[in-house]
């Protein structure tokens, strides 16, 4: 027999071994990714416009609200773009963060059915999420040629590692979620207002700068180095400010640790329990 | 022969908490609720539970499971509902993890624990082939080869394009059966999925499996509270009973243990005034297995009489219910049904004794199941009956057996003696 060899037994949280696994079954990670895709853009009749008019309306109101209206400040630069680029960051997370922490129970049924590393829905789901982003980034695009700004090449290059900081903020928070929703259903219905919730305290409609010298108890929240960072690159508002960002980096690295182990800890139990 | 097993399972045990009021999960709300109605009986119920003065209701749903299966082998697992094996299965599986013991797999495994598992109803046949293939195990090369062969069993070619959710329930299992039954594992773990869709697909999807299995030489684990689908796909056995295996054998034999042990006791049955079946019109009282004689026998000879005595009371008249028998085989299908004549002595409040006489060279040599029923016939009302009231086996006489090879079972339900002419 010289063909792969299974072992199963009692299960002890994760090793090195899971990442293996997880790379075998990458083509199960594409089809996840592609049923998602396929039957979002199936559903809605405008399809893909859907993932450009969200965050486009969402801006026009915010605009017309908090910028026309409310006559909010945006460290100098129109409030259309400046609340936008927010927008972009802030739906990749809070999309995320919210279909993560859904991912067990809406595969309940293939779950209980079949094998393969858990871990795979909840990163098919962000995936989906990017194409999202990307979708979304025209406007932004639209934006930055409409009003005039260049970004600088060094800009372009940190938008990397700001996808990479939401990647885990969203994705950590979530694993830790997706696991107690197993067990407590009711976080979905707690969910959506606490997402809500955390919008007002990053900021998305607002520059850091407004909360003074309390701006620290908005730098808690790993979001705010994200959305100032890729203002400070795409629209030049502010320099860079590498220590946010690194604070920022390394919280949301012992997030996604900590959402990991926990998610791998009870993962034994999802198919008893669902 | 020295041939390592395929898969080699060793000691595995399965442990659940047993969790009274909760419907498998809880709403976090009601937690801290009850943090906040009555701190002090949590903190209480908590510090038993860790000190273990409190012990947690445990069960074994499975316990020191042992046994090897060989590469080639298809092996029926049967037991009552809630034995284990679906648990089994799961483990295998590596859907849920055992909680001890070690189970070793060589090659590639696939499991068929539902058919359709992922279908997504806004997605098209074709769209569904792929994905479902993909959750179950196959790669996108081995779909692409099996495609055409996938659709041409299904018979759902003109309707390939169209998302399955307009798909009739007919055809949405057969599609959905007919990419189960083209993946290509070394060791296929099958639960009871053919208890789907109607008797001819149900008849093709068993022939695809028969195909499979002789074919290509696959290893399968078939779990199944089908007899008749166990017997015609499986030469061997586990038996399964409260969570550990009670015998491991040849297919006839552990069949006919486990039908054996599913009927409560033997050829004769007496119940407590208490317990009698039935209701307030008529009840059964005792039934029993005799021979011509009128003694009660264990077992009955093919070229004997048998007669099954049925005693019981009718509490109201004007129902007229009448005594019938249910015959059954080993695999749980009908034999045959007889019922008493319609007769207005039996309408009278009092005790009946009735019996019913299967004739001579009638029944094959097997083991048969006798249920008994009371009922009203019009307009038809079930008073009474007990499914497994009898199981009895039925033996070859021995002067008949010494004609021929006696090793040889002759097939059938029934095997009646018929008169033959010549001429």
């Amino acid at each position: 027999m010289n063909t792969l060899t299974t072992i199963i037994k009692p299960k002890k949280t994760f090793s090195l071994r899971d990442f293996r696994e997880l790379w075998n079954y990458r083509e199960l990670l594409y089809f996840f990714t592609w049923r998602d895709l396929k039957v979002r853009y199936k559903q809605t009749v405008i399809g893909a416009a859907w993932a450009i008019l969200q965050p486009f309306i969402t801006m026009v109101i915010f605009t017309l609200f908090f910028g026309t209206l409310a006559k909010m400040p945006s460290d100098g630069i129109p409030y259309p773009i400046f609340v936008y680029t927010g927008l972009l960051f802030w739906q990749f997370f809070s999309s995320s963060l919210s279909d993560t922490s859904n991912v067990l129970i809406a595969n309940q049924s293939i779950i209980t059915k079949v094998y393969f590393p858990r871990l795979i829905l909840p990163i098919s789901g962000v995936i989906t999420k990017f194409v999202d982003f990307l979708i979304a980034s025209i406007i932004l695009a639209g934006l930055m040629i409409y009003f005039g700004f260049i970004p600088h090449i060094s800009g372009l290059l940190i938008i990397p590692i700001l996808l990479i900081i939401t990647f885990m903020a969203s994705v950590g928070t979530g694993l830790f979620l997706a696991s107690i929703n197993v067990k407590y259903r009711d976080i979905r219905y707690a969910l959506p207002y606490f997402i809500q919730m955390l919008l007002f305290l990053t900021p998305v409609i607002y520059p850091a700068s407004i909360a003074g010298k309390y701006s620290w108890i908005l730098a808690l929240n790993p979001m705010t180095g994200v959305i100032q960072s890729a203002r400070a690159a795409l629209l030049g508002t502010t320099p860079i400010n590498w220590v946010l960002l690194s604070i920022s980096f390394s919280t949301c690295l012992i997030i996604l640790i900590i959402g990991i182990m926990y998610f791998k800890k009870v993962e034994r139990y999802f198919a008893d329990i669902l | 022969m020295n041939i390592e097993p395929i898969i080699k399972a060793r000691n595995i045990g399965k442990k659940y908490k047993i969790r009274h009021n909760l419907g498998g999960y809880v709403a976090l709300r009601d937690v801290i609720m009850t943090i906040i109605k009555s701190p002090f009986r949590f903190a209480k119920d908590k510090i038993k539970s860790i000190t273990g003065i409190k012990t947690k209701e445990e069960f074994w749903a499975l316990k020191d499971v042992s046994f090897d299966i060989f590469p080639g082998e298809v092996v029926g697992i049967i037991g009552r509902n809630g034995a284990g094996k679906s648990t089994l299965l799961k483990i295998l599986t590596g859907i849920t993890p055992p909680t001890t013991g070690e189970i070793h797999l060589h090659g590639r495994v696939a499991s068929l624990l539902e058919v359709g598992t992922g279908f997504h109803p806004e997605l098209t046949g074709r769209e569904n082939i792929f994905l479902n293939g993909a959750i179950l195990g196959m790669t996108r090369k081995e779909i692409a080869k099996n495609f055409d062969s996938i659709v041409e069993f299904a018979e759902i070619s003109k309707f390939l394009d169209t998302p399955v959710k307009y798909y009739s329930s007919g055809m949405y299992v057969r599609l959905a059966f007919s990419v189960s039954a083209h993946m290509e594992p070394d060791i296929l773990l099958v639960d009871e999925v053919l208890a789907v869709g109607d008797a001819e697909f149900q008849k093709k999807c068993l022939g695809k499996m028969e195909e499979v299995t002789r074919k290509q030489g696959r290893t399968i684990l078939f779990v199944s509270h089908n007899m008749a689908a166990i017997q015609s796909l499986c030469k061997k056995c586990i038996l399964i009973e409260k969570g550990s295996i009670k015998n491991i054998g040849n297919t006839e034999d552990i069949v006919n243990q486990y039908l054996s042990g599913n009927a409560k006791e033997g050829t004769e049955k007496i119940w407590p005034e208490e317990k009698r079946p039935g209701n307030d019109i008529a009840s059964l009282i005792s039934t029993r297995l005799i021979n011509r004689e009128g003694k009660t026998i264990s077992y009955a000879y093919s070229d004997k009489e048998i007669g099954i005595e049925i005693v019981h009371e009718v509490k109201k008249p004007g129902y007229m219910p009448i005594p019938n028998v249910h015959v059954f085989t080993n695999k749980a299908e009908y034999a045959f049904i007889s019922h008493a004549d319609y007769n207005e002595n039996l309408d009278k409040v009092g005790i009946y004794k009735s019996t019913a006489w299967i004739p001579a060279n009638i029944l094959n040599n097997s083991t048969y199941i006798i249920g008994i029923a009371v009922s009203t016939m019009i307009p038809l009302q079930v008073h009474l009956y007990e499914r497994e009231a009898i199981i009895f086996q039925v033996i070859e006489d021995i002067d008949n057996a010494k004609k021929y090879d006696y090793n040889q079972k002759i097939p059938g339900v029934v095997r009646p003696k018929l008169e033959w002419s010549y001429e």
